[in-house]
């Protein structure tokens, strides 16, 4: 789950790193007043869900209050990588010195959390670990005692030379560390870490990105979850146990397994079509799965053919086949539907399906092609 | 001969009452695996099906039964202490199906497991099976044969996918293997590769990965500097869109690392057969178990 940057801010600042004032506003008169508060050149920050925000136009500058109102009406409200800015957070302008990385993941080769330091701040770290791989500093963290003193002092060495800077930022990885433990993170970066004119070490900008699996147990991170920066279709499928992404193209899929579901959208574009989703139904699939999968992907106006993949294991055919039959029952489907299960139950599936009207194909391959002839008929 | 499980695996089943435990037990059972016992605290003492004595801990359990594996089916708030009580009492292999298991507490599990010499499979995976012998886990035993082709993966129903054409097709299998969609597994694509590479029963191996992290490119340059098999790859995930996680928690690119493309092109500078789609596996293995007879 990713958390806004003024989500992370104020993480990061319970943690006890510095970081400058301001607030998250939704409104443009929010905006100016927090900015009449702040009493200084402000900037506003688009809050949504993906990078690149900057150049989008999601990042600006304001002299004043009145400025920043203007500023915000264009931010507010502006989509930004598909997504709709509901959101924007305020801070003064600070008069920047220098700008460092500073980062926390967990390294899936060494299996262990890393963290990872570059005086090239500022600007898109995988550019600079692409092109100047020197410039990345790293230390392996062991989870059992965190990010010990030293290894911090080792990396801010590598960012300032002044040791009041480099003892700041030591601290402030330290804190960094404890504030994404404590989140159960997969990621927690700081980017740029800057130092002012007067010499202060300040993270002006936050990103946590929290493991899933961590959610369960902590009730608090969990509400930080913002549904509506998300795609509805996800959040409603998230909601039934159904892992859905929306993609481009026009053939609907709903799989079980993650694994095939992504090999169903490959094999899709293989015989010339483009997957409109994936979807993961998940194991011990029960009809009402099914039901919700398919009112998703009727959802989507892209969607011109309906593909079904099911191999059973857990999954029973005759549970999808089900669900099926009661998803469509009394309503014609407007979209054309392969259908492809094999496994568990399959007989009885196949039965289910003949009766209501649907053939059942047992191969893959024929399946997938038949879904983009009718997408390709129906565009 | 197979890897990890054969005939002697004397299992345990942690979370053997349980929904998923206790179906996925009388599978096991049916499937010829012995199940030696279960384990769920509170109500040590029952019988499972009226043949598999049930203990409160799985140290209990050892010193009673002799089990040398553990599945473990528990929900993932328990799964963390279910590795550790299992490693405590001298299990050599631990298989983990539970999904959701958080990616910093295996930051831990995985060094304390190393330390004492304990197996993991897992967690987030299908288990193992050994057709013919042994199965440990959730792989459906109907679709498997047995025979001489090993199969490695990261996935669970499109290795069910792809077992199902290698055994239409009269290709048997030594053991399968879901090594798991997690970020942080226990055993990877080289232990299995080496476990492959030594096993007599195996003649040649397919290789399933999928987008995200490095483990597949790794596993290519072991195949090309260590297994003298044949081996057949396929990776999923080619019209995956970046920094998105496509259901597993593993399966994701990050910025432009971890792509499809680049592991296609690892596995065959590695001299590793790239399927197309998951049906090619036959056609592929035909080329190189024939090719490779002839050397």
């Amino acid at each position: 789950m990713n958390l806004h940057e003024y989500q992370a801010r104020a993480l990061l600042k319970d943690a006890g790193i510095p970081v400058p004032d301001g607030a998250v506003a939704t409104t443009p008169d929010e905006v100016k007043q927090i900015a009449q508060h702040l009493g200084r050149p402000v900037v506003v920050k688009a809050q949504v869900h993906t990078g690149g925000r900057g150049k989008a136009g999601g990042v600006k500058i304001a002299a004043d209050a009145s400025e920043a109102r203007e500023v915000a009406e264009k931010i507010l409200g502006m989509r930004i990588k598909g997504l709709t800015v509901e959101k924007v957070l305020v801070v003064p302008a600070e008069d920047i010195a220098t700008e460092s990385y500073v980062g926390v993941i967990v390294d899936r080769v060494s299996q262990q959390p890393v963290m990872m330091v570059s005086p090239a701040g500022g600007v898109d770290i995988e550019e600079v670990a692409a092109k100047t791989p020197e410039k990345i500093f790293k230390a392996a963290i062991d989870p059992r005692y965190g990010l010990l003193s030293h290894q911090a002092m080792v990396l801010a060495f590598r960012l300032y030379e002044n040791i009041s800077q480099v003892r700041q930022a030591a601290t402030i990885m330290q804190q960094l560390y404890r504030a994404f433990a404590d989140a159960g993170g997969s990621l927690a970066e700081i980017n740029p870490l800057i130092t002012t004119r007067e010499g202060a070490v300040i993270a002006l900008d936050a990103k946590i990105v929290v493991d899933d699996s961590e959610l369960e147990r902590r009730p608090a991170i969990r509400e930080l979850r913002d549904l509506t920066a998300e795609d509805p279709a996800e959040v409603e499928a998230r909601e039934a146990g159904l892992s859905y992404i929306k993609l481009d193209g026009n053939v609907g899929c709903c799989v079980n397994g993650a694994g095939l579901a992504m090999a169903t959208m490959d094999l899709v574009k293989f015989y010339g079509g483009e997957p409109a989703n994936f979807l993961d139904i998940g194991g011990s699939s029960s009809p009402q799965k099914v039901v919700t999968a398919l009112k998703i992907i009727t959802g989507d106006p892209n969607v011109k053919s309906i593909l079904f993949n099911i191999f059973g294991g857990i999954t029973r055919c005759d549970d999808v086949a089900n669900g099926v039959v009661s998803a469509t029952a009394g309503t014609k489907l407007a979209r054309p539907m392969v259908i492809r299960l094999t496994g568990t139950n399959e007989e009885i599936a196949v039965d289910i399906l003949r009766k209501a009207g649907f053939e059942a194909l047992t191969d893959m391959d024929e399946a997938v092609q038949q879904a983009v002839k009718l997408a390709r008929e129906a565009a | 001969m197979s890897i990890f499980i054969d005939h002697n695996t004397k299992l345990l089943v942690q979370g053997i009452t349980g929904r998923d435990g206790s179906f996925h037990t009388r599978e096991m059972r049916e499937y010829g695996t012995q199940v030696v016992a279960g384990v769920t605290p509170g109500k040590g003492g029952q019988q499972f099906d009226d043949a598999v004595p049930i203990f409160d801990t799985v140290t209990e359990a050892v010193s009673t039964t002799g089990a040398n594996a553990a599945v473990i089916y528990v929900p993932s708030r328990f799964a963390v202490d279910a590795m550790y009580e299992a490693a405590d009492a001298g299990i050599a292999l631990i298989v983990c199906i539970t999904e959701g298991v958080p990616v910093l507490e295996m930051t831990r599990v995985l060094p304390y497991l190393r330390d004492r010499g304990v197996g993991l499979i897992g967690p987030n995976c299908p288990g193992v099976i050994s057709p013919g012998q042994s199965k440990v886990g959730i792989i459906p035993g109907q679709i498997c044969a047995e025979g001489t082709i090993g199969v490695v993966s990261r996935s669970g129903t499109l290795t069910y996918e792809v077992i199902h054409q290698l055994s239409k097709h009269l290709y048997g299998q030594s053991t399968c293997i879901g090594i798991g969609g997690d970020p942080l597994i226990g055993t990877n694509f080289i232990d299995c590769l080496t476990a492959f590479e030594a096993d007599a029963a195996t003649e040649a191996i397919v290789m399933i990965g999928e987008i995200g992290g490095t483990d597949e490119q790794q596993a290519a340059e072991f195949v090309a500097a260590e297994v003298t098999k044949p081996v057949v790859g396929f990776i999923a995930g080619q019209t995956a869109p970046p920094g998105r996680r496509m259901g597993h928690a593993g399966a994701i690119i990050s910025g432009s690392s971890g792509t499809a493309a680049e592991k296609m092109v690892a596995f065959e500078r590695a001299g590793i057969s790239v399927m197309k789609r998951p049906a090619e596996v036959v056609a592929l293995l035909q080329e190189r178990v024939a090719s490779h007879h002839t050397v």
